[in-house]
């Protein structure tokens, strides 16, 4: 898109936030532009070309905005800012730094710098002179917030390079020059520890992306046990309102073992955001002891900002954590919601009176949604190393209706489905996953199995089956128990559904909200897990249902103390003693 | 709305359609409003010289000759301390009889608070309603809407929140409201001796439906005076958000916009929440909470307009007549507060959040035992206790008529624990069993 003159216009009509404008050069689609409004720049991102007309998406409010109104064209598309010092910063979904804006209120065309300029980096060369490179290698690095900063070849740069020179250890700003590449034609180009990328165009600067084939740890038994997502793999959260997508992610950002976490708060509530400036800076990472908040990145969109930049904030967010993966290091990508974001979509196909497909959703959304969670992967970069984007989004389905546009879209996207259930969520039975209908496809992974084998134990994912094979089975004798009543059945019936109760209060059900429930590591829940099947093998001596009832209750009870308390602590230890004594008040025989 | 000499006047109208005219005009600004034969319209539209402007009032008897006036900019309050104890129109003008209101004009619809300006809501608002304070507890800053049917009495419960909740400021907007319930609020308000805390919008089922559309802007715009300039906590009262969405459809569907769910527009969320979204509680001390009502078509909760008010709000608190009690109660189940955890068992007692969901838990029970009962089943002695206690929960605290403070219904709560169940059937943290259950075993 090199042009010498940059392409004017002038504006020929309005229509909410989509403006008509009058070209006199060329344009491209997704080109940006800033209309002149007064004293700011509104700007905006051409979405479709007719004749010398560019319809744009204003980025802002267009409240006074009149004809003839004068444009500029950027040359570019929307790009985002990278370089050191994006970790625990928040941002709108066009990466302002949020911070630096003056005013409590959002002022139109207020265009803030997403990095500091003036601050001092402690660099340390990786790459010498004479070494071939290649977009996205490393050239040197930079602590932050001690985390290995990679500063890299940028990914606009083609085919093979040459280190000239890099600048020895010491401090550096970031548009300091720290290296000189010498191209094919040989000729010389300074690189700094900035670039800037396009983000609707993945990041490929990587040698290969094999299947994801190790779970990432969340500490949220009922994924990490029942149904795990893999480092590098795709999940997403539907539900209706109110059911726990927000709490499931923002517990799963806080305990995830993840390096990187990159938050699009997309079109949802700014009081949720709120609570993560509020909360991260003081919670720990488990891992590494840091604040939590120096490994996050939030974009943050929220329902009442403008909605064309809610599109633009997910690829924000995407592009930013393919950066961070492209250092090699586990970067997690949550989206609350991509419902939002389709239906941002939406509103602009509507105005364009593109052809609707099905609930006025627009004809390729399907595409879309596929073509982002393709760039979700686990990867090896070209020196070996590996990096990792782990992608969980939440869908807001409409009236909770499972066979809506985005819900369908997502799930042949997304490789794991964690369905929240009302019923599960009006019970308080949280997190509401519903363990039914929910799946992990990585589970029937060849080589996640052979990872559970070789790392967790021989017979977990046995234990896994088995685990879910009580939950349904009480799941069908609780619903001939409805039909017959509490005497119509065998007590066989009671004991199944109250195995099944079990196994749902004591490892699906997880409080947020305590300190010591909200996250579970894999060797407790393995721990636990082994505990509780051990009882849904055991024969007990019982007279009547309501005996069965009374006797689950009570070992629920103790079972759940356990979960509050620290794991294998005297009070632990006290709990499984109380537990060992209630079952062997009933227990006939113990199959181990 | 005086003529000046800068406004631009027109008197050739091209086309006309049930909410909008359009003509060839120039130098106008989107949003910008005008007078249209004497009506208030804004500019929804501008293809070149062409610029289409919404009617609120209905384009009824508008001839194509009518006088266009245009006035420079978008619709506006002028606010200042004179506003309080005031009633006005949808476009902020007085209905009270009582003097224009002088102060510093403002746009209404203003931009959004930047996110990382706000604070955490903290502040818990009592209402002595134990069915919001015990199992909802509301928090400044919050964004809450009623469902409820159309006879239930949510605008009483409504009236007893605000003036319970010590706000410095209540500001009312009312849409489509009956003539009955616009003096009910007067009336009470008037009678707590609270009028000089009162603002009001109100639109009446006298006025036409797409003036509506005004009015939560109007309200949110004082509130915002109040709140930013004053520092002062200001609860808006919403009712009934469901007439917006209906005037928001009309005019949508004038404008052949394609409707999507329930033929609601598209942008439904977005409209929704750039209103509901003013919620906030500022570092200042200043906050705006927003009570709304949204009435529901036969309980139907996957209706478009509740359905995207559910994905917007911090909750939503269902009513539902008992007739067990023959009372109005706050239901617990479907009922929910979500910014609850910020204060419950911190600025509440410590066994808040346990007992609270222990006595919903057994509630729950009590809702299965009583479906078996009807479809013909024995019920166990466990059963028998949780109807029992079902009971008296819903009568002593769920009731819309309770009024007691939280400590004692967390009391009350573990009185009723204790009269019906045995400690492993509540299942609370042994801590707070030892603190709080008394009887023997
Ligand atoms: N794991 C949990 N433990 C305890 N309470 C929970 C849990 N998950 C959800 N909740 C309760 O449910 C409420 C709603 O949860 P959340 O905000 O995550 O819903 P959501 O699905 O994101 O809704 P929406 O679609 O409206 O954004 C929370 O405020 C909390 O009260
Ligand atoms: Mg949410």
């Amino acid at each position: 898109m090199d042009k010498n003159k940059k392409t004017t216009g002038k504006v020929a009509g309005i229509i909410a936030n989509l403006v008509i404008i009058d070209v006199d050069g060329p344009v491209a689609q997704n080109e940006i532009c800033f209309i002149k409004h007064q004293e700011t720049d509104l700007m905006a991102e051409v979405i479709k070309v007719l004749g010398n007309h560019a319809y744009v998406q204003v980025f802002e409010s267009t409240r006074g905005l009149k004809i003839g109104t004068e444009a500029h064209f950027e040359g570019h598309m929307l790009e985002v800012t990278l370089g050191p010092g994006i970790l625990s910063r928040n941002y709108d979904g066009l990466q302002n730094d949020l911070d630096k804006m003056e005013g409590i209120f959002l002022k139109r065309g207020d265009y803030t710098d997403p990095l500091d300029r003036e601050k001092l980096w402690d660099f340390k060369p990786l790459a010498k002179a004479g070494d071939k490179v290649h977009a996205g290698d490393w050239l040197g690095e930079v602590d932050e917030n001690t985390m290995p900063h990679k500063i890299m070849v940028p990914f606009k740069f083609e085919g093979a390079y040459t280190v000239k020179s890099v600048v020895p250890e010491g401090q550096y700003k970031v548009d300091d020059e720290i290296a000189v590449l010498t191209d094919s034609k040989g000729k010389d180009i300074s690189v700094t520890m900035v670039q800037k990328w396009p983000v609707k165009v993945a990041i490929r600067a990587y040698k290969e992306k094999p299947r994801p084939f190790k779970p990432l740890e969340t500490g949220v038994r009922v994924i990490d046990t029942l149904n795990p997502i893999a480092e590098g793999g795709t999940g997403f959260i539907p539900g209706p309102f109110g059911t726990g997508k927000t709490v499931l992610q923002h517990a799963i950002s806080k305990q995830a073992e993840a390096d990187v976490v990159v938050i699009a708060a997309c079109g949802e509530r700014a009081n949720e955001v709120v609570e993560i400036f509020t909360e991260f800076p003081e919670l720990d990472d488990p891992r590494t002891g840091r604040k939590l908040m120096e490994r996050t990145t939030i974009i943050a969109n929220t329902s009442n900002m403008p909605v064309a930049a809610r599109e633009a904030s997910v690829y924000t967010a995407m592009t930013i954590g393919e950066y961070y993966r492209s250092m090699g290091l586990r970067v997690l990508l949550m989206a609350d919601s991509t419902s939002r974001w389709a239906q941002a979509l939406r509103e602009m196909s509507n105005r364009l009176e593109e052809l609707p497909g099905q609930d006025a959703f627009p004809m390729d959304l399907s595409a879309i949604i596929s073509n982002f969670y393709s760039r979700a992967g686990y990867v090896f970069l070209n020196n070996g190393a590996t990096g990792s984007i782990t992608f969980i989004g939440t869908v807001s389905p409409a009236g909770g209706n499972l066979k809506e546009p985005v819900t369908e879209s997502t799930r042949k996207a997304a490789r794991c489905f964690y369905g929240l259930s009302q019923a599960r969520a009006d019970s308080k039975r949280y997190p509401a996953i519903d363990p039914i209908d929910s799946y992990s496809k990585y589970l029937e992974y060849p080589e996640m199995q052979k990872y559970y084998e070789e790392n967790v134990s021989e017979n977990w994912l046995d234990g896994v089956i088995t685990a879910k094979d009580i939950l349904l089975r009480g799941k069908e004798a609780q619903e001939q128990i409805n039909i017959l009543g509490d005497d119509g059945v065998p007590i066989d019936f009671h004991e199944r559904f109250w195995n099944s109760e079990l196994i749902d209060f004591v490892i699906l059900q997880q409080d947020a909200f305590d300190n010591i429930d909200c996250s579970t590591p894999m060797e407790r829940q393995e721990y636990m897990l082994a505990k509780v099947l051990n009882v849904t093998k055991m024969k007990f001596d019982f007279k009547h249902f309501v005996d069965v009832q009374n006797f689950f209750k009570n070992i629920i009870n103790v079972f759940k103390q356990m979960n509050y308390s620290e794991f294998q602590s005297d009070d632990f230890k006290k709990y499984e003693k109380e537990l060992e004594k209630l079952l062997a008040e009933h227990v006939v025989e113990e199959v181990s | 709305m005086e003529k000046q000499a800068f406004q631009k006047v027109y008197a050739k109208i091209t086309n006309i359609t049930k909410a909008t005219v359009q003509l060839k005009a120039q130098g106008v600004g989107y949003d910008e409003i005008a007078m249209v034969h004497g009506r208030l319209g804004q500019v929804v539209k501008i293809i070149g010289e062409n610029v289409t402007l919404q009617v609120f009032s209905g384009t009824e008897g508008i001839p194509t000759n009518a006088e266009v006036i245009f006035l420079g900019h978008p619709p506006r309050l002028k606010v200042s301390d004179q506003l309080a104890g005031r009633f006005f129109n949808a476009y902020g003008e007085p209905i009270d009889g009582g003097p224009e209101v002088e102060g510093e004009i403002r746009d209404i619809g203003s931009p959004s608070v930047n996110p990382v300006r706000r604070k955490q809501p903290s502040q818990l608002i009592a209402t002595g309603i134990a069915g919001i304070d015990l199992n909802n507890s509301l928090v400044t800053g919050q964004k809450i809407p009623f469902f409820a049917d159309p006879d239930q009495p949510y605008n009483q419960v409504m009236a007893n929140v605000a003036l319970r909740a010590e706000a410095d400021k209540i500001i009312l907007g009312g849409m489509g409201l009956s003539n009955d319930d616009y003096l009910y609020f007067k009336n009470v308000f008037d009678n707590a001796g609270a009028l000089d805390r009162i603002i009001s919008f109100v639109n009446t089922t006298e006025n036409p439906p797409v003036e509506r559309l005004l009015v939560p802007d109007m309200a949110l715009t004082a509130a915002e005076y109040f709140a930013v300039d004053h520092n002062e906590k200001v609860l808006v009262l919403l009712t009934d958000m469901t007439l917006f969405a209906d005037a928001l459809s009309i005019v949508s569907n004038r404008m052949d916009q394609i409707p999507s769910k329930d033929s609601m527009p598209g942008s439904l969320y977005s409209d929704l929440a750039r209103i509901y979204e003013k919620a906030v509680q500022f570092p200042a001390g200043g906050s705006i909470t927003i009570i709304a009502v949204t009435t529901l078509s036969g309980g139907d909760i996957t209706h478009a307009i509740p359905d995207n008010t559910g994905y917007i709000t911090e909750g939503q608190l269902f009513l539902r007549r008992d007739t067990d009690i023959g009372k109005v109660i706050v239901d617990p189940f479907r009922s929910l507060s979500r910014l609850k955890q910020l204060v419950i068992g911190k600025q509440t007692r410590e066994d808040h959040p346990q007992v609270m969901n222990a006595a919903v838990r057994l509630y729950a029970d009590a809702a299965n035992a009583k479906t078996k009962m009807e479809n013909g089943f024995d019920l166990t002695d466990y059963d028998e206790r949780t109807m029992k206690f079902a009971k008296e929960y819903s009568d002593k605290l769920l009731a819309i008529d309770v009024n007691v403070d939280t400590e004692e219904m967390l009391n009350i709560t573990w009185e009723l624990f204790q009269k019906y169940f045995t400690k492993a059937e509540v299942g609370i943290k042994q801590e707070f069993m030892d603190k709080y259950w008394k009887k023997e075993e």
